[in-house]
């Protein structure tokens, strides 16, 4: 019997370290194929493989940079003295312009007559630039064909324009996003913070017991509503009442999704600052009283400092909670993956943008590895934040045992 | 006319009575020593003097405490102005988790004291008065926790003393400290009755013998014996004193 017992008991402890062992390793797992995928997006031009850009063989321009490519498309660079060649407009060509070259009854789909058609366009004008797939390329050809520099960690970071779906090039910066999502947790924290500050002074120095009995379970219970319901009710009452109190075209803005991520995020601020101004010790409340101070001194003067510890590490644990939600945000602030200008503009989330794009990109294509990396970004953020509560969080224990 | 009086004072916490009928004058510029075992009420009758009492919310009490002759439970009393009149020191030294300097400061910029070399001139005056100067005059923005505790409780004093009370209530000052920082605390106390009247509650026998002029003996809430201190500690009229300053109980 006893043996038996002894059994069980290893091996109930091997089960559980074999537990912790597995999640262990999975978690590791996870972390590593987040930046293997997302390496992968730096490795390569940001081009499909299938396309090519060219010019002509007399044009002695350098390399371009992607996002010249862009602009050049978008006819924001119509000379290409603005890229350092000899003065002359810049002719464009995309394979359906072969029609405007050729009359139209010679419209063919012939791949050689293509071809044949396509390399004397370069060889006839100088100032050409198109792309055309790679499976059109002519034997001998007359132009000359572009290389896209691969995109490099730093540019994706700061880059100003996030549009995966523009061609011929994709254009990868990622500054927008990281900026909305800043601007709109950082914004929910400032509203959130001296609302939940309030509520937890209310609870510990104002709130007799029978309120605090029904005001703890409901602050538990706003936890505990679902995102997606937040989202609705934002969608619903936030952006609408926005949008007439500012006399916008759209409500859907960051200010909509700051106060929905506001709300969100009080429960959390709440409950951990309350508990730290109620950990003030006694005697530090009777010096201040005292000494002749008023209650609200008391608070400011001697709670508040002493609770400052907790009160930043709620603020922290907040943001955090904020910088991650996706949905309710994804529903209010409008999702456009532009530079924000101001709180009433339409931003665009890290992870709204994840989960808004994930199902319109290839599974192989750059795209998926440009959203990994922002997941990687994100992962960054958080994992800082986290790491910061972690430092607040042990001198806040030693203070209490004081 | 007395600095503090108390007229028939009977308190209640819920439904224990913790003061039974007490009555008893303090004189200005005067030690009072308030001694009785624990529980007996004395350190509850200290703090109906700058009504911290009013921090437990089930608190009831009649008769009537007089401060400068003035009634302090009044509906119209100014609690706040009744606290900066009638300093406190507690059991346990209680810094704020701030400088020396801020320490002693505190009371002074909570009454909205904005004047620098005034603010200043105080916590030097202060420190010097607790006989903390020497020790710390070198650097003040150091942690106050950082100071020993003895000094740390002599900063406690100089905090209370910067807002110039009149009366200064120390409820078991030294019991937390060594016999060494005791004695300090003690010269000192001796030293500020010139200007306060101080009112300590304590264990220790020795030391109200010491530093009083007139003793309190409390016993269950019941104030059993008053009268000048050296006729306490010798001809006490009860048996229940005479046995408790003399060691045999409490």
């Amino acid at each position: 019997m006893k043996k038996l017992f002894n059994i069980s008991n290893t091996l109930i402890t091997l089960l559980i370290k074999l537990c912790g062992l597995i999640s262990g390793i999975s978690v590791l797992l996870i972390i590593i194929f987040l930046f293997s995928e997302a390496s992968g997006l730096f490795n390569k031009p940001s081009i499909d493989q299938e396309t090519v850009i060219a010019i002509s063989k007399k044009n002695t321009i350098n390399d371009p940079e992607a996002i010249q490519i862009k602009q050049i498309f978008n006819r924001e660079i119509r000379n290409w003295s603005a890229l350092g060649g000899k003065p002359d407009s810049i002719l464009l060509f995309r394979l359906d312009d072969l029609i405007l070259y050729y009359p139209a009854d010679a419209v063919t789909e012939v791949p050689d007559t293509m071809r044949a058609r396509i390399n004397r366009l370069f060889a006839q004008h100088d100032n050409l630039i198109g792309y055309f797939p790679a499976s059109l390329m002519p034997h001998e050809f007359s132009g000359r064909v572009l290389r896209i520099p691969n995109l490099n960690v730093m540019d994706f970071i700061r880059g100003r324009e996030w549009i995966p779906d523009a061609r011929p090039v994709n254009i990868y910066g990622a500054l927008p996003l990281i900026t909305g999502t800043l601007w709109v947790s950082l914004l929910a924290i400032l509203i959130a913070l001296p609302l939940g500050l309030a509520v937890a002074i209310y609870m510990v120095e104002i709130a007799g017991r029978n309120i605090n009995r029904i005001l703890r379970p409901a602050i538990t219970l706003l936890s505990g509503i679902p995102s997606i319901v937040y989202g609705f009710f934002g969608l619903v009452v936030i952006v609408p009442f926005i949008q007439d109190q500012f006399g916008l075209p759209a409500g859907e803005s960051a200010l909509a999704g700051a106060i929905l991520l506001a709300i969100m995020a009080l429960p959390t601020i709440i409950s951990i600052s309350e508990q730290a101004i109620r950990n003030t010790p006694q005697s530090m409340k009777e010096a201040s009283y005292a000494l002749g101070a008023s209650k609200w001194q008391t608070i400011h003067k001697v709670m508040i400092p002493f609770a400052s510890r907790g009160i930043i590490a709620s603020a922290l644990l907040g943001l955090a909670r904020a910088i991650g939600e996706t949905m309710a945000v994804l529903m209010v602030t409008g999702n456009a993956a532009v530079m924000p200008s101001g709180f009433l503009e339409p931003v665009r989330t890290i992870p709204a943008a994840i989960a808004a794009e994930m199902g319109e990109s290839t599974q192989d294509g750059l795209h998926v590895k440009a959203l990994f990396a922002l997941g990687c970004i994100l992962f960054v953020i958080t994992l800082l934040i986290n790491l910061s509560v972690e430092y607040m969080q042990p001198r806040t224990k030693k203070r209490m045992m004081l | 006319m007395s600095k503090l009086e108390a007229r028939d004072v009977n308190l209640f916490f819920g439904a224990h009575q913790a003061l039974k009928n007490i009555s008893l004058q303090m004189e200005k510029h005067t030690v009072t020593a308030l001694i009785g075992p624990s529980g007996c009420g004395k350190s509850t009758f200290l703090r109906l003097f700058n009504r911290m009492n009013d921090l437990h919310n089930d608190m009831r009490l009649s008769g009537t405490i007089l401060v400068d002759n003035k009634n302090i439970y009044q509906r119209s009393a100014d609690v706040d102005a009744l606290r900066k009149k009638v300093g406190m020191v507690f059991q346990k030294p209680n810094p704020f988790p701030k400088s020396i300097f801020e320490n002693v400061a505190y009371g002074l910029r909570i009454n909205g004291v904005r004047n620098k070399n005034y603010i200043e001139e105080r916590v030097t005056r202060s420190l010097q008065q607790a006989s903390l100067w020497d020790d710390v005059k070198d650097n003040l923005n150091r942690p106050a926790l950082q100071l020993s505790y003895g000094q740390q409780q002599r900063l406690c004093i100089a905090r209370a003393l910067a807002v110039e009370p009149s009366v200064l209530l120390m409820d078991e000052p030294t019991s937390a400290l060594d016999p060494a920082s005791a004695s300090t605390i003690e010269e000192l106390i001796y030293e500020l009755k010139i200007k306060y009247t101080i009112v300590v509650v304590t264990h220790n026998m020795q030391q109200a013998a010491r530093v009083s002029d007139r003793t309190a003996f409390f016993y269950l809430g019941e104030l059993v014996e008053y009268d000048e201190t050296k006729i306490i500690f010798t001809h006490p009229t009860h048996q229940r004193t005479q046995n408790y300053v003399t060691g045999r109980f409490g």
